[in-house]
């Protein structure tokens, strides 16, 4: 099996793995990574969204041959308790889920949104997340929270 | 000390459940674990329940460790459903706090050597006059818990209460913003496999031929299972039981399923078949002639539950005992059938929960603990955990029960009603597993002696009912019957999901009201408040109408409908104004709702719930239907089975009146119904047609209007 060379959450990582197989397999089932959630395994649900570069990416959609080389992110790699993102701060704050499954997901979404556009207006926080299901119905607290965060970032 | 005013009798799930260790210990210094039997569902209950813990006991908060529930050691409590959490559990817990602070405080008055009534505890610490303390760790050591609760503690009033009626933050949420391990798909336990199984896409076909030897090829296949129709595969990795599933599927000769119905047809069929009827409520009034009768058709679609997550379990055997880790709303109910179908006691079962995503009703949590179950007998010693495709999770988990409403509405001259005909035909809403002497669960009907499918049945009316909840009238009309059909055929797997026949049934009666205020040239919102005798039902739909500014200007395009019910006609309250947008297609633009729980216990909570109400709700309107042909579920995919997206959300308002006096009642369910309603009748307001046939769609709004020229 070929290795395949990527950063993860800022980590040089090397893993042996079929070119085929997709990375969410790979995070979860190899590495350990569990923020990132299968959700439809179709690339349609968002739970499993991991960022590449400034773009939010369906990792059960994503083939191993076409990790190599990049510079990936999960949940785990937005912010820690001690040091949080400040989309995370503000998903507390705002209290913005009720299971909180999808929000893995949408955590990246909404950060892949605000390194292209640090303030974006709500409608577009909407369209950037539209890719991102939420079963419970915490859409308006999700996206208040992501417009929370982006004036705290504009304001630091 | 003594008690003002006793509670007369124990909370129903403490009477149950009467050990006071079993609900609360302190397990070391500066800690206090509270362990309900009613489970985190994504509804933040655990959060609501410490809360009243907290109060009680005169604790911080961050002191209380919430014990997820087991059968190993939990209060047995049932299910966790129905919106009664806060109400059978908080009553339980509440009760038991205070007796426990109590115990503790006769203890550290013989300790100290001062009088109970002069000693009072602050986060934990039991002081009094001359400086004297002591704490509940300190005195854990000489206090027992291992006592049964006694009717005679009493509870602080709600005045004296310093954490309930207040927002706190949840407990959960910090694990799932920084991707702290908390659901049950996330918590591996060492020396997992992995297990998957192969069900059939076509309904209830059996599996008549399995050819295993490509199968057996994949690297890292441990097993096969087959045990008559329930097949599938045990690996050492997710992508290998999947790949051995993929070549198993393509080896299976299933035979022939059974019939569907016709999806356009709903009521035809849903009509034809054979019903159990129940005369659910008659009042009867002086008969009085008719000037005329207003016959109309309501209905409903089959539902999705639509988790974002898949269904997921593990378990693990140690010689003839197994232990069940799951997302099931019922630790003991699961066990019960799990006993059945094993043929095993069940003290020899532990099944214990752990967190899954949103649970909106009896998915297929129940099914899939089965499932590892039996995969596992061929994994040793080893835990395999077993998750459902999407594909299975859209197909193979109970949906809500599709529904077909008549009402017949007699009008006197003036238009005003005299008598009421409600009649219902639906499968069942409940096929809950650990009710009956079969078991509910899926594999149990695929085992080499299965069991026959259950047919779902209702809860009783004087427990909210199934496909009659909602049907009474709340309305002061001078007649009614109401009539329940009861499906005796199952062909399309129906169990609760969330408001079991409310919704329809609120859809309809406010629907209908709608119209009749309509021909009255009648405010829809007076045409209630006349018609309502309860203070409280009045004052949500005033409050709704407020804060909405009923009833705007008309404006073209725009439409606003107003909807209202109590929950089971015992729960919560609640109005909602929904306003929208309308041509071809149907957005909605803000639903303005008002609530009454009596006290809310965290209000942010409540809120969160009745927004997620609202907006689940909305969805269920403008695009949900199950789609089948004749022998199978097609809608399998999101792509199929489309749901509301960030970008179609409406504004969701909620105001809540607070009425600490009161005890709480669940909000999970109470926004259904009336969102659902308000938004069929705002698009009366905007369109001029009645779409009685749900979901209003592009092609309904089309169809009601062809009818309505």
């Amino acid at each position: 099996m070929p290795n395949v060379q990527f950063q993860l959450n800022g980590a040089a990582t090397a893993v042996d793995a079929d070119p085929d197989q997709m990375l969410l397999d790979v995070l979860r089932g190899r590495l350990g990574v569990t923020g990132v959630h299968f959700g439809c395994g179709a690339g349609e649900c968002g739970a499993c969204y991991v960022m590449v570069g400034d773009r939010a990416v369906a990792s059960c959609d994503m083939p191993m041959w076409s990790v190599a080389g990049k510079d990936v992110v999960t949940l785990e790699g937005l912010g820690t308790a001690e040091q949080p993102h400040p989309l995370q701060r503000a998903f507390i704050t705002e209290q913005a889920m009720q299971c909180g499954y999808c929000v893995s997901g949408i955590l990246i979404s909404a950060a892949a949104l605000l390194k292209r556009n640090p303030s974006p207006t709500e409608a577009e926080v909407r369209a950037a997340l539209d890719r991102n299901l939420c079963r419970c119905g915490s859409h308006n607290r999700i996206v208040r929270a992501v417009l929370r965060a982006a004036s705290e970032i504009a304001a630091s | 000390m003594t008690a003002a005013s006793p509670a007369p009798k124990l909370p129903v799930s403490l009477a149950a459940n009467p050990r006071l260790s079993s609900w609360v210990n302190f397990p070391g210094k500066g800690r206090v674990a509270i362990s309900p039997g009613k489970v985190e569902i994504g509804q933040g209950i655990v959060t609501a329940l410490a809360q009243v813990a907290a109060d009680e006991l005169d604790v911080e908060i961050t002191r209380i460790e919430m014990i997820r529930a087991s059968t190993a050691t939990s209060p047995n409590e049932g299910v966790t459903s129905g919106s009664l959490s806060i109400q059978q559990s908080g009553r339980a817990l509440r009760h038991a706090c205070a007796e426990v602070r109590q115990r503790f405080l006769a203890a550290a008055s013989e300790r100290l050597g001062v009088d109970a009534s002069l000693l009072s505890v602050e986060d934990g610490t039991i002081s009094g006059p001359g400086n004297v303390r002591t704490s509940y760790w300190e005195l854990a050591g000489d206090v027992s818990l291992d006592h049964d609760a006694t009717a005679g503690a009493t509870a602080k009033s709600a005045a004296e209460r310093a954490v309930a009626g207040h927002s706190i933050q949840r407990v959960d949420i910090p694990d799932k913003v920084f991707a702290r391990p908390r659901f049950i798909h996330d918590r591996a336990l060492p020396g997992q496999l992995h297990g998957r199984v192969l069900r059939p896409d076509v309904s209830g076909a059996k599996l008549i031929a399995l050819d295993e030897t490509d199968a057996r090829a994949v690297s890292g296949l441990v097993a096969i299972v087959r045990e008559g129709s329930f097949a599938g595969v045990v690996a050492d990795s997710e992508a290998a039981a999947e790949a051995a599933l993929k070549i198993l599927r393509k080896t299976a000769t299933w035979s022939a399923g059974e019939a569907l119905p016709d999806e356009d047809d709903l009521a035809g069929f849903l009509r034809s078949q054979p019903v159990e009827t129940t005369v659910i409520d008659t009042r009867t009034a002086t008969t009085q002639k008719a000037a005329r009768t207003l016959r109309r058709q309501y209905t409903r679609p089959y539902i999705a539950h639509g988790s974002i997550a898949p269904s997921c379990a593990m378990a693990q055997w140690d010689g003839d005992r197994v232990h069940v880790w799951t997302h099931s709303q019922g630790v003991y109910l699961l066990r019960a059938d799990l006993a059945i179908v094993l043929k095993l006691p069940a003290e020899d079962i532990v099944v214990e929960h752990m967190e899954g995503a949103g649970c909106y009703g009896h998915n297929a949590a129940d099914d899939v603990a089965l499932d590892a179950v039996l995969l596992a007998k061929a994994a040793g010693d080893r835990p395999v955990r077993v998750q459902w495709s999407r594909h299975d999770e859209m197909s193979h988990a109970p949906f809500g029960a599709a529904m077909a409403i008549e009402i017949e509405a007699d009008l006197d001259a003036d238009d005003e009603i005299t008598g009421w005909r409600h009649a219902i035909w639906s499968n069942g809403h409940a096929a809950r597993p650990g009710r009956a002497t079969q078991p509910a669960l899926l594999a149990a009907t695929e085992i080499a002696n299965p069991y026959p499918r259950m047919i779902s049945t209702n809860p009783a009316p004087a427990n909210g009912g199934g496909g009659d909840r909602n049907s009474v009238p709340l309305y002061d009309f001078p007649a009614w019957t109401i009539t329940s059909h009861r499906l005796l055929t199952m062909p399309v797997r129906t169990s609760a999901l969330r408001t079991l026949g409310a919704q329809g049934n609120v859809f309809a009666i406010e629907s209908l009201l709608d119209e009749i205020a309509a021909l009255r040239s009648e405010d829809p919102i007076e045409f209630r408040l006349r018609h309502l005798r309860d203070e409280r039902a009045k004052d949500v739909i005033r409050a709704a109408a407020r804060r909405a500014r009923w009833k705007p200007q008309k404006r073209a395009g725009i439409g606003h409908g107003v909807g209202f019910a109590r929950y089971k006609n015992m729960g919560a309250y609640c109005a909602a104004i929904a306003e929208i947008e309308g041509d071809d297609d149907i957005r909605v633009k803000r639903l303005t709702l008002a609530v009454d729980v009596g006290e809310a216990i965290n209000p942010d909570g409540v809120i969160n719930q009745i927004e997620g109400g609202a907006i689940q709700a909305t969805s269920w309107v403008l695009k949900e239907r199950v789609r089948f042909d004749r022998t199978r579920i097609t809608s399998t995919s999101w792509t199929d089975y489309p749901i509301l997206g960030f970008s179609e959300v409406p504004v969701v308002d909620v105001e809540i009146i607070q009425r600490p006096e009161i005890e709480s009642v669940g909000a999970g369910e109470a926004a259904h119904g009336p969102v659902t309603a308000a938004i069929a009748n705002a698009v009366y307001d905007c369109l001029g047609v009645r779409v009685r046939d749900l979901p209003i769609t592009r092609d309904k709004i089309i169809a009601a209007m062809e009818l309505a020229s």
